[in-house]
């Protein structure tokens, strides 16, 4: 493997395993706070970008487009989180699972109903379309470094969220002992909202970003939502830190395994493998270490 | 008492399922036999799901190898369903094994995730069988044969079928009752004082998880011959999770809750696939409403209407039976 190629790679690696990250943030902390298993998450990302071809067409602009489709996607996820997810929280992980596969059977047929069964597609906003030389002689695309700043700039403000503010400290307190937080005086259902509020709008800003990157289509959040899952085994439940190295684990290793496999095995016999790789990955980890890498509780 | 009711309800539904070709109709044949291969897969989720507490979301994934080793046999031209089924069942119990013993590690929410996590594995796998139809999957050259019995006709194969239903209920139902059952059972309430009686929980779930991949696959190497056709949608994650939905529109830890669960199922989709091409958008929130509103499914509200009068007796609580592990860590087990 030459240089340019490895860095390429590289790139695009990070930038999947930031996606999975923003993904794995939502699952990890409305786990971490709810105990829920919310299966629901990959509509999120798919309504996610179904909302910004709907806004784009209504406004014509980005820069209009993407906060009216956040919003969007943020009214809907408080929807669900006071209707369908609040009854959930004292049930058993049967119900939870169930209750939230079914709404994802739910909005599969629903984009379905409402843009039709054929992809849709989403430009690359016209500023960021082009190439850029990261290195002498490679060339990237500048739309794939611009949504990378975006997540890495979304994870620093996350962590300062986390880490900084008086939310962050309930979030916090409330992953380790909520009815104590709720004893306190907090208002936990406010608390509980905004959680799944937040996770909501970084799963759709993830759909979004990798709009014109994967086409936008019915069950197009499924695939992520298991590869987030694979994430969250390998990171831990409930831990931040775990959906980021995780995150960034699959992503690299994912990638290059598609890389890499290939040219070792030759194409007929690597199929199987390019598409097992990062299961095989989570088996190794499960082996190494039952709860995860940075798990919040350890078993 | 309880029991003869539940035997009685059994004998009489054995008799209408023994009737139904009497209908004359190819149709109705073909769809009970549907009803009876889903069941049995769906009663596979409820060997783990109500008597041994683990909420599986990859079964699919074995029904899928079932029927994917049943339809590879048969292309290779060997049609004695007397060999192929039971080697389909053989090598699902193996992926069982393997995929049980990494992800019986594991428990509560995260036993959920990786199981769904490796039966996309397997479901990646078989997409890429090139020789097989990759992604579309292969057709059957015919059915298998018993004994010089071919099974091509509609009518024979129901009640072929019909039988192993009821062969693997029955098995099922006295392998829970079991000594081994009680083992299994005791684990599902509480894993620690299990362990201390000095019962290794892990090798007791590992042998429930492989035999219930074993009744998977058998059911799978019988979609296969019903359909003659075989595709990685099959192992898809919807398809494990309309498993555990039959089970729940059912009736969780009654065996035979699950089988009726499969007929609601099929029956619903069938209907209202008559109306609508888009009925996901009515069973999404049907399972929702079955969750939060009828707690102990179909199953639980016949055997109540049945019970009328008599004392209401302890049933499965769901929130409760998962309540300890938990309590005690959620994340993993001890």
């Amino acid at each position: 493997m030459t240089l340019p190629l490895f860095v390429e790679q590289m790139f695009n690696g990070v930038q999947l395993g930031l996606m999975l990250f923003l993904m794995a943030v939502g699952v990890t902390l409305v786990f971490g706070i709810m105990r829920i298993i919310n299966l629901a998450h990959g509509s999120l990302f798919m309504i996610g970008g179904y909302a910004l071809v709907a806004a784009l067409a209504a406004t014509d602009s980005y820069l209009l487009a993407l906060p009216l489709a956040l919003a969007a996607v943020i009214a809907l996820a408080v929807i669900l989180e006071v209707s369908v997810l609040r009854p959930l929280y004292a049930r058993g992980p049967l119900d939870q699972v169930l209750a939230t596969f079914g709404l994802t059977l739910f909005f599969n047929e629903l984009v379905v109903v409402i843009w039709g069964r054929e992809p849709l597609s989403l430009d690359i906003p016209r500023l960021l379309t082009g190439h850029v030389e990261i290195m002498p002689g490679v060339f990237y695309p500048l739309y794939r470094l611009a949504i990378t700043g975006v997540a890495i700039v979304v994870g620093v403000l996350l962590y300062l969220l986390i880490t900084r503010t008086r939310i962050g400290a309930l979030i916090r307190a409330g992953s380790e002992k909520r009815e104590i937080v709720a004893a306190l005086g907090v208002n936990i259902g406010l608390l509980y909202t905004l959680v799944f509020a937040l996770g909501a709008a970084l799963a759709a800003l993830a759909g979004m970003m990798t709009g014109p990157l994967l086409s936008i289509e019915s069950g197009n959040g499924d695939p992520i939502l298991i590869l987030t899952l694979v994430v969250i085994v390998i990171g831990g439940l409930g831990s931040v830190r775990g959906a980021l190295v995780g995150g960034l684990l699959v992503g690299i290793f994912d990638t290059f395994s598609r890389v890499m496999l290939p040219r070792i095995f030759g194409l007929n016999a690597s199929s199987a493998l390019v598409g097992m790789a990062v299961y095989v990955l989570m088996a190794v980890v499960l082996i190494y270490s039952r709860t995860g890498l940075f798990s919040a509780q350890k078993g | 008492m309880r029991l003869n009711r539940r035997s009685a309800l059994f004998g009489v539904l054995t008799v209408l399922a023994l009737a139904v070709p009497l209908l004359g109709e190819t149709y109705y044949t073909r769809f009970a036999t549907q009803i009876a291969i889903l069941g049995m897969a769906a009663l596979s989720v409820d060997l783990l799901l109500g008597y041994a507490g683990l909420i599986t979301f990859g079964q699919a994934a074995l029904f899928g190898v079932g029927a994917y080793a049943a339809g590879m046999l048969t292309d290779a031209g060997i049609g004695n369903a007397l060999i192929v089924w039971p080697a389909a069942t053989v090598v699902a119990m193996l992926f069982a094994l393997v995929i049980g013993a990494l992800s019986l590690r594991t428990s509560g929410f995260q036993f959920i995730m990786v199981t769904l996590a490796f039966a996309q594995m397997v479901y990646y796998g078989a997409q890429s069988l090139r020789a097989y139809g990759g992604d579309n999957g292969f057709i059957l050259p015919r059915r298998n044969d018993v004994a010089g019995i071919a099974l091509a006709n509609h009518v024979t194969f129901y009640y072929v079928v019909l039988a192993l239903l009821i062969v693997v209920a029955v098995f099922a139902t006295r392998l829970v009752h079991s000594q081994f059952g009680l083992v299994i059972r005791g684990g599902r309430d509480n894993e620690r004082r299990l362990a201390a009686l000095g019962f290794p929980p892990y090798r007791y779930k590992l042998v429930v998880f492989t035999i219930a991949g074993g009744i998977a696959g058998l059911a799978g190497a019988l979609i296969a011959n019903h359909s003659s056709f075989v595709s990685p949608a099959l192992m898809s994650w919807q398809m494990s999770g309309q498993l555990l939905a039959m089970v729940i529109l059912g009736s969780a830890g009654t065996l035979i809750g699950p089988i009726f669960g499969a007929a609601i199922y099929l029956v619903f989709a069938q209907v209202l696939s008559d109306y609508t091409d888009h009925w996901m958008l009515f069973f999404g929130p049907l399972l929702v409403i079955r969750v939060l509103f009828i707690r102990d499914g179909v199953w639980g509200l016949i055997t109540r209407a049945a019970r009328a009068g008599e004392a209401e007796a302890p049933r499965l609580d769901w929130a409760r039976a998962t309540a300890p592990a938990r309590a005690d860590s959620p994340v993993g087990g001890p």
